[in-house]
């Protein structure tokens, strides 16, 4: 499998899991979608300082050769999974009553 | 990038008081399942030479899997970075918390 085929797979991935495994699924949440659009800038701009200056190069057989500033477009489903897949995470434990208090470990189980 | 990165993110900490950093074990058990799939994705594109990088532009330690230092030091702080960026939104908006534990 290329760079492409795992990007489409971890997205798909990121995506069912939230969709069915979560419970209240970020993705029809407003709190993910502002997010997305604070980190995706932020995405670019990283990245196509990472891949204009040659820091991380892609073999052009691993890629669909399809480049939004200067980064390959796969670089946008695997950012996207391990954005979403980390914040699922972080929701499920809150759930579960794991440290939701801001201010540290104490006194925030699960009233 | 790494460092730029922190830098975009972890004000929120301080800021908004989003307390990411306090919640240290939360943070562990949030990254780590996600960071771990991606770092093996990550040597196996580099053993398949689906990505390399530059050598002259790194800090040349390179640790298990042929993966460089930053990449391990990447799935770390980029992860971490998403969960300050959400507990920043909503702390900002604390109305789009209530879906949060279906109460």
């Amino acid at each position: 499998m290329i760079y492409s085929d795992i990007a489409i797979v971890a997205f798909a991935i990121a995506v069912m899991a939230d969709l069915f495994l979560f419970k209240n699924s970020l993705l029809t949440r407003p709190a993910f979608w502002t997010s997305y659009a604070i980190i995706l800038p932020f995405q670019f701009l990283t990245n196509w300082w990472l891949t204009s200056r040659n820091i991380v190069m892609y073999n052009p057989d691993a890629i669909v050769g399809l480049r939004i500033f200067s980064a390959p477009a796969e670089d946008l489903l695997f950012g996207f999974a391990l954005v979403l897949g980390t914040m699922d995470m972080w929701e499920l434990w809150g759930r579960r009553g794991m440290q939701r208090d801001p201010r540290g470990s104490k006194g925030n189980k699960k009233p | 990038m790494l460092i730029f990165t922190v830098c975009g993110s972890f004000w929120l900490e301080i800021a908004l008081k989003v307390g990411v950093l306090r919640r240290i074990k939360r943070v562990a058990l949030s990254v780590l399942p996600i960071s771990i799939p991606f770092l093996i994705w990550d040597a196996y594109a580099i053993a398949q030479g689906h990505w390399f990088f530059d050598r002259d532009q790194m800090l040349g330690i390179v640790g298990p899997f042929n993966i460089p230092l930053e990449e391990y030091l990447f799935f770390i702080v980029v992860p971490m970075a998403a969960i300050m960026t959400i507990e920043g939104v909503t702390t900002v908006k604390p109305h789009w918390r209530k879906d949060e534990f279906g109460q």
